[in-house]
Order: C-alpha cells, then structure tokens, then sequence
C-alpha cells in the first residue's frame, strides 16, 4: 500500500525524523535548513513524538549537545546548513572520533563569503575527512529514505559513525514533490531500538568519554575510525537492500542510469543528477549513448565499484558544485581520477558549476557531453560551467 | 610503552575509558622531593589535611588520620602547612633513612594505638 | 546537619589519586571538594582545561563516575545534551532513579571561550550545577590572561613590562551575569572554607534548575606563590575582599562571610609574584586603584546583601 504525500525536501526530512521518534533533537536555525526543525518543533509541540528538543544558542552547541546526549545513551538527530555546519566543525571531529551515531541533516547551501544562502555543496564537502558517512539525496523522496537509512547505518555496532544526509538547498528543501511514505510502525520497527556501546548515563558502568589522548594511542583510535568507514560499505549496501525490500525501492552506493551502454557518462551528486537525467534522455531520443551516475554515498567513497560501472565509457565528466581552491578542480573529481589510477586509462574532465545557487540546466549538461564527445576535456584544471567571463 | 600497549584492534572504541578511577594504578609519588610524615602525639584528628589535600593521599581509617598514600603523595606540603598543631613534619626524601616511620609516614614514636606497627 | 568532616571522610573519593595535576594544584583541591558533596548517581561534564587534562590521560582517568570531555567551549552543552538525554530516557521508561549533572569549567573556559554556551544553558533551564574553578588565566596553556586574570597581574600574553604594568583591566563580574539569568542559585566560594564551598555545592546539587558556584582556584604556577600556601593565599583573597564568598537565592544576595579585618589588598598582592612589578613606588597609584576597585565591589555588593560596609583595616 502506498501512502503518498506531497512534500518538500524539508518536511519530508521532518516526517521522517517524527518517524523515527530519537530521543534528543538540538536544533538552531538557519536557512534553508529552518523550515525543517520547525516542521519537526510542531511534531513535538502536538505530542506525537516522544523526543525532547534542545533549543540551543548556536550550531556549536547544538553539536555539542548532540555529542553530549548521544554519549549518554540516547538517538540524537539534527539538522543545519552552511555557516551552522562550520560552527559545529570543530565537534563535527569530536561526534566522530567518540563514534558518536548522530545522524544529521544538511541542507547544503553555499559557504560565507561573501554569504549566499542558496546551493552549492561547499558545506558538507569542507568535512568531508571529518570522519562522518555522507549520503547525497536527489530528491523529497531520497531525503526522506537516506534519513531512515542512515539510523540503521549509524548505529550498526561495526559502524558507530556519525552520518551527514544532504539535500540541495531551496533545490530540493523547498520544493514539493510526491513522497511515498511508510507507515509509523514500518519506521519504527525497522530502525529498532537503540543499544548504546559506552551509554554515559550507566552509572554502575562508569566510563571517561573524551581523553588526553596523545601519542601512544590517538593513531590506533584514527585507525579504528578508518577501519569502521571501511566497514560501513557493507552495511550501507545490507541497509540499503533491506529498506528497498520493504519501501520497494532499494540502495546503493551510487544509481546508474542509462550507462551500460553509455560511451560517455556524467558523474554528479544531488539535485543535479536529476537535471542530468533529463538531459540524457533528451540525448538519447536523438541516439546519443550518454548515461548519469548519481553519486550517493561520497563517504565512505566507493572507489572500486564507481571504476567498475565507468569502466566502459570512452570518457568521462564530473560535475563538482563545489571549489576545492587546489587550482586543479573539485573535489569529487579528485576522488574519482585518484579511484581511477592505475586502473583504467578513461578521461575525466573536470567541471565545478552552480556555485551560489547558480542555476544548472539540462541544455548545459548536454554541452557537456557534446565536450567529452569532441575530446574538448578538461583534465587539468576545472572548467566553470555557467560562469560569466 | 608502544611496543607492550595494546593494538587498535584491542582497544576500546572512541578513546573510551571503560575502567574508572585506574589512575589509581599510576604512582605520582616518585614526583616526591620531600615526604610528609606524622606525630600521632600533636595529631587531634581534624581532617584538615584530608580536606585541603590535592591528591586524596591522607589516609582516614574510623575518622582518624591514618598517615600517607606515599605511591600518590606529590610531596606539596599543603598538609604539613594547614595543620593546626604542626602534627605533620615534610622531610626530604634524601633524609628519608634517618626518620623513624612506618609504611605510612607515622613516626615510631607516636602511640600505637592507631597505626599497624602493633 | 551540619557538614563535619569525620563523615565526608568516610564517602567513597570519587576522584582517584593518580591524576597528574601539579603538586600543591588548588584547582585539584576545588574539584575534590565539590566531589564530597554528591550523594547518588552523578554525571561530570568538563571544559578543555588543566583538570580536564590532568585527570584523564589515556589509558588513565581519575574518574570513578561517568565523565565526558567534550571541547573547550561547551562544557554546559554538553551538559545539556547528557541531561536531557536523562530526561528523554526516563520519560519512556528507559532509565529509573535521579541523577546529578555537574559540568566544570576553568575561567578560560567559562567567563571567555564557554560563556555562550554556559548562557545558553541557563537560560533553557537544565537541571545542572556549573562549577567554574578560578585560577584567573589559562594555566593550562602556560599563563595567559584572561577576563578573569585581577588588574596588573602579569601572565605570559599580559606581561609586566617597562611601561605596562600587566593586566589593564579589571576582571568581568561572572557571578553577576550568571545571576542576571535569574537562575535559582548563583554562590561564589574558596576551597579554603570548605564548610561554606562543600555546603553550597550540596545546596545547588538540591535544587531543581541551573545552579552556578563560582570558585577560586590557586595556581602557584600562575600566581607565583608556593604550593605549600595554596589554602593561604585564596584565604587572602577572601579576607581582602577580593572574592567575597556570597550567594544569590531566587534573587536574593547573602553574604555568607564577612571578614573581621577587612585586609588592605595589598597583603594579597606583596605575596604573589604576578603582582611583584606592582610594589614598585612608582605603581602606587595602581595599587590605590585596585584597592578603590574592590572597595567599591566590596560596597556594591553589600548594599545588595543588606549588610554594613567595613572600612579597611590598616
């Protein structure tokens, strides 16, 4: 049976998190973000959740409250945008290295300065080695899937990592779309009860949550970190198998679309994948092999499987909607050429678009292609797709 | 220490500390330059050296000074200071030798009543 | 009951020896302290600081309740994420009994880096103590000033020179903004009266809603002074009227200690080596001005607590 809804990206995250019911939400707003905890604040003002809000002074602190409740045992979500996610950087580190399973929204918008508050991806792709898994949603629908996935992928015992699920901002936060949901006790049922590691509030097991760690054993704990995003791959593919059994639509890493033929494949993350799309079938209409490979999961980043699905191609665009200041290109693109070496000898072309929430259309995307067609490939520094000169 | 401590795969995760107080296993009192020591004659029992103490290192059995946790005493000298009746003398650690003390920093001519030299 | 120490002594030392603060550290003995006034289950929330790092080396922690370090800034978030959570579990039936929540910060971490977060905190209502330990700078880092650090003491980013004379200002009343918060309970005290300090923290603990101690803390580092006078010298403090020992009930001041002998400040200052440029002749005037400050502090506050005015004794 489905059960259909017309939502933004934002409520659909908020629906979601009411689903899930966690015991501890610290939120602050910022646009584009706001709209989502105020969605969810009216939940908890009606009673049908459980959770208990914490209405912080700042971004810092609700990272900080969210480290605090999740050590002492308790489901903690958030959510935040842009300059509030560079607040929380330096707890961003903590949550992870205390294998913390927050799970926390992002409704990417641009990075001051100067401050812009539409989409680009500078937010979540600033931490991307900050040790938390990052899911890229497309879509209302996807926000409101990864959301419950990442609970389930969060607090998996051989994961204990914190999980970022990112929406485009205004993009996709504020745009309504058909959401198919799942029924309360579907939600609840499949990202189960909580079971602590080192719960803080067990005062018959007291433990010391956040040492002077230093040189005999701050490595083995980076160490166990890494090991534990390696981990998660798995985890990520059984969660995502299993919610796709139960919602009918099933996860991976990345969503291909018309690419097992495709002589030319652009890679991209979010909202613009979905841009993407139209524009290959539109292509395809007039016999062009083109495909799009939705990049879902960028951390932990899926090298070996992303080489395998692009291997056929004769070449090969990413799409980065943020600046990685290198004077090489973004940095999607340097993870897929570095995926690459010494494995396959394909093209990559680097593009960075949308900065600011410059808009991107499917006709662009089709010049694109027609680039990687004509062997016009930007492989040594990015080209700016949309920018006046 | 690297070489004997334990390896990623044994340790617990996120820098937890899952055995609390073991720095109780840790001896501070090799940081000691001078050691207090007690007369159980002048001591009148008053805890002052208890409460003002930085390391937990004044031993109290039954309300009763019970002399020095000498594995964690830093030597500060706060106790010595505090006390009212000048029951606790610091001595250096060179001179250590030449005092009459037991285990616990009593000096032998208290009465015995309260140590264990019986 | 009155607190007597023949019965704390007998609680079990929630805090191990083995930590590796200074020896003769006042901040240690203000922790301890604050430790012989729990009773039942406790949580403790620490700001990045000397008692932070000392108590909890790996592998090692001093701990013998549950403990977390979060950052710098955010002890009282944090606090507030671990109390709520407390909240939240027992609710749903998840966790029984109480529970406490201290959270302790240095004054670096409190009236500077972690003020927001402590305000924030108040002001949303956490059932949680706040203990700031003052040793007025950040010691931890090796001594540099802070809105806490008293006027003309010289620490490292403060230092006495040929023409400044240390510290320009005049520390912030931290006890005075807390208040303004209206929290039910805002007390300020010395370890050196630790029948005033343990009872306070005992009465903060028992009250429901944010409760603030702010507590003076001897670093003979920073100060310049011998460990063995770490007791002495915030007794001093206390009897110049420097850090009077009150408290501020929904609202109410009470002055819980008033001197016999208001000392000159200038006793308090000859004895500690960050003030040592200060008795230099041609720095009296700077001498005056300290003692117009805590004259007029002194006066203030007991205009607010209802009590007589002392002048000093000289």
């Amino acid at each position: 049976m489905t059960n259909m809804r017309a939502l933004t990206g934002n409520e659909a995250g908020a629906y979601a998190i009411k689903q899930i019911d966690p015991d501890v939400v610290p939120a602050y707003p910022i646009t584009p973000q706001t709209e989502l905890m105020q969605t969810f604040a009216q939940y908890v003002a009606d009673g049908v959740v459980q959770t208990e809000m914490i209405l912080v002074e700042s971004e810092h602190s609700a990272m900080s409250a969210a480290v605090g409740a999740s050590a002492a045992g308790a489901r903690v979500m958030s959510a935040t945008s842009a300059n509030g996610l560079a607040l929380m950087w330096e707890i961003v580190y903590i949550a992870s290295s205390s294998r913390l399973p927050i799970v926390l929204a992002v409704v990417n918008r641009a990075l001051s300065g100067p401050i812009n508050i539409h989409c680009d991806h500078a937010d979540s792709m600033g931490c991307r080695d900050a040790g938390w898994i990052q899911i890229y949603g497309e879509n209302p629908q996807e926000v409101y899937d990864n959301m419950i996935q990442a609970v389930r992928i969060a607090e998996n015992k051989n994961v204990l990592l914190p999980v970022m699920t990112t929406h485009d901002g205004f993009i996709i936060s504020h745009t309504v779309e058909r959401v198919d949901v799942l029924e309360d006790d579907q939600v609840k049922k499949f990202v189960g009860q909580y079971s602590p590691r080192y719960p803080l509030l067990d005062t018959a097991h007291p433990v010391t949550y956040g040492p002077l760690d230093l040189q005999d054993y701050y490595f083995e704990h980076k160490k166990q970190q890494a090991e534990a995003m390696k981990d998660a791959k798995k985890v990520i593919l059984e969660v995502g198998a299993e919610y796709g059994k139960l919602s009918g639509r099933s996860y991976g890493f990345f969503d291909e679309y018309q690419t097992e033929d495709a002589e030319y494949i652009v890679i991209a993350l979010g909202s613009t994948a979905g841009t993407a799309k139209a524009a290959v079938d539109e292509m395809r209409e007039r016999g062009q092999k083109v495909g799009v490979i939705k990049l879902r999961v960028f951390r932990p980043f899926p090298a070996p499987e992303l080489v395998k699905a692009i291997s056929g191609a004769k070449a090969v665009a990413v799409l980065d909607r943020s600046e990685g200041f290198n004077a090489v290109a973004g940095p999607v693109f340097s993870e897929v050429r570095s995926a690459l070496y010494r494995k396959s000898d394909i093209p990559v072309s680097a593009y960075v678009y949308g900065l600011g929430g410059r808009d991107i259309t499917p006709e662009m995307i089709s010049g694109v292609f027609a680039d990687l067609k004509s062997g016009r490939l930007h492989e040594e520094e990015a080209f700016h797709l949309g920018l006046r000169e | 220490m690297s070489d004997q401590a334990p390896g990623w795969k044994d340790l617990p995760i996120g820098g937890v500390i899952d055995h609390a107080g073991n720095s109780f296993e840790y001896e501070t009192g090799d940081w000691r330059a001078a050691r207090p020591t007690l007369d159980k004659n002048k001591c009148i029992d008053c805890l002052q050296c208890w409460v003002f103490c930085p390391d937990g290192s004044i031993l109290v059995e039954d309300e009763k000074m019970a002399g020095f946790d000498y594995q964690h005493c830093k030597g500060c000298g706060i106790c010595a200071h505090t006390c009212p009746v000048d029951a606790i003398e610091m001595i250096s650690e060179e001179k250590v030798g030449e005092v009459e003390i037991d285990e616990w920093g009593v000096k032998k001519s208290s009465p015995p009543e309260k140590g264990d030299q019986g | 009951m009155a607190l007597n120490l023949k019965e704390l002594s007998k609680k079990p030392e929630l805090l191990s020896p083995g930590h590796r603060a200074c020896a003769g550290c006042g901040s240690v003995i203000a922790i301890r302290q604050a430790l012989m006034a729990v009773e039942g289950p406790v949580v403790v929330g620490f700001a990045t600081g000397c008692m932070e790092v000392s108590t909890t080396i790996y592998p090692y922690t001093s701990w013998r309740i549950p403990y977390i370090h979060d950052a710098f800034e955010n002890a009282a978030a944090t606090i507030s994420g671990v109390e709520t959570a407390f909240r939240s579990l027992k609710k749903q039936g998840k966790i029984k009994g109480d529970m406490k929540f201290i959270a302790f910060g240095g004054d670096g971490g409190t009236y500077d880096i972690g003020l927001q977060s402590l305000s924030g905190a108040l002001e949303r209502g956490h059932d949680f103590l706040y203990i700031c330990y003052n040793n007025g700078a950040y010691m931890n880092t090796g001594i540099q000033r802070s809105s806490a650090t008293p006027f003309c003491a010289a620490t490292t980013t403060s230092p006495a020179g040929e023409v400044v004379p240390g510290k320009a200002q005049f520390p912030k009343d931290l006890t005075a903004i807390v208040a303004a918060h209206h929290v039910p309970y805002a007390a300020q005290a010395s370890p050196h009266n630790w029948r005033d300090y343990i009872g306070k923290v005992k009465k903060a603990l028992a009250i429901e809603g944010p409760t603030f101690i702010n507590v003076i803390a001897s670093c003979f580092r920073g100060w310049r002074t011998e460990p063995t006078t770490s007791i002495d010298i915030v007794k001093m403090a206390v009897e110049t009227c420097f850090w009077p020992l009150y408290e501020v009930e929904n609202g109410e001041y009470k002055l819980n200690y008033k001197p016999k002998e208001k000392l000159p400040i200038e006793e308090w200052i000859k004895v500690q080596g960050r003030f040592k440029h200060l008795l230099d002749e041609k720095y009296k005037p700077l001498r005056e001005e300290f003692q117009a400050n805590v004259d007029q502090e002194w006066a203030a506050l007991l205009e607010k607590t209802g009590d007589q005015v002392q002048k000093v004794a000289v």
